[in-house]
């Protein structure tokens, strides 16, 4: 849970120090933190696909009726 | 003294990108009836919710139903929506709950979300190699879009909602667990367990495109 803690700096200080000082001497512990990071980053960034035609065709379509419905 | 080997870690928790300043006031006009300031909301966020309803529901029919019902849901209780959150995580509650109701309809032996499940100890690879800066830039956009999607959806439910909420849809461990009816900790071990195990299957691609 230290790493959890870590991966979103809501780790306690003195532990993420003596977390980072292993992490300088730990070469795997560092590409298996670096790696899960890039993880998290390349999740986060990726663009959500636009929607298919005929999908946003219908939630345009229930949209409309439901707010012409409200307008009137 | 310098730490020169250790990388600041990213921003990723920062509040998201998606949410645009101009969003209450949108909001406000939405409510006080102006059906373009809702339409543009829609507009903002259909691609991001029916990724969501996907990757929960993992079945398309299901997936563009919930993202329908979630908008005409937020429409229906626009009045109720009172600021206290963004107005896109109200959004993504929303739509979580339609998603989840779909996927234990279609699949009612599911593993439940408020369930306890085993969370495990990650065993340490073996073999660990860097994957270089950009490792996501060897692909074609369209191929790295479908590697994304593929190794999420290995992910066993518990595990793929808690990361598609917190990592992709950017809402704090807080509104994850509130959204999932979860503890604090069980979304914190979940997400743990599903960051490493994604970390673990996209190693394949990317250790790979190190070597080419």
């Amino acid at each position: 849970m230290e790493l959890e803690s870590y991966l979103d700096q809501e780790l306690d200080p003195v532990l993420r120090v003596s977390l980072e000082e292993h992490l300088l001497k730990c070469k795997k512990c560092r590409l298996i933190v670096d790696t899960t990071k890039k993880t998290i980053e390349i999740y986060c960034n990726a663009e959500p696909a636009p929607l298919p035609q005929d999908t946003r065709n219908r939630l345009h379509q229930a949209l409309a009726k439901r707010l012409r419905r409200a307008q009137s | 003294m310098s730490s020169p080997k250790v990388d600041p870690i990213r921003q990723h928790t920062l509040p998201s990108q998606v949410v645009k300043d101009d969003e209450p006031k949108l909001v406000a006009a939405a409510k006080a009836g102006e059906i373009s300031a809702f339409e543009e909301l829609v507009g903002r966020y259909e691609r991001k919710i029916f990724r969501l309803t996907q990757n929960i529901t993992q079945n398309k029919e299901d997936a563009e139903d919930a993202m329908q019902e979630a908008f005409l849901k937020a429409y229906e209780h626009l009045g109720e929506f009172e600021g206290n959150s963004r107005f896109y995580t109200w959004l993504v509650r929303i739509a979580v709950n339609q998603a989840l109701m779909k996927l234990r309809k279609r699949r009612p032996n599911v593993v439940s979300l408020d369930e306890d499940v085993e969370t495990g100890e990650e065993s340490v690879p073996r073999d660990v190699q860097d994957w270089g800066p950009s490792p996501e830039q060897r692909f074609e956009q369209t191929e790295m879009s479908g590697i994304l999607q593929s190794v999420i959806t290995d992910l066993d439910p518990p595990f793929r909602i808690v990361f598609q909420l917190r990592d992709i849809e950017e809402l704090s461990t807080e509104e994850t667990a509130e959204a999932l009816g979860l503890s604090v900790p069980a979304v914190k071990s979940r997400l743990l367990r599903a960051r490493l195990k994604l970390r673990q299957k996209l190693d394949r691609y990317f250790r790979q495109g190190e070597n080419q």
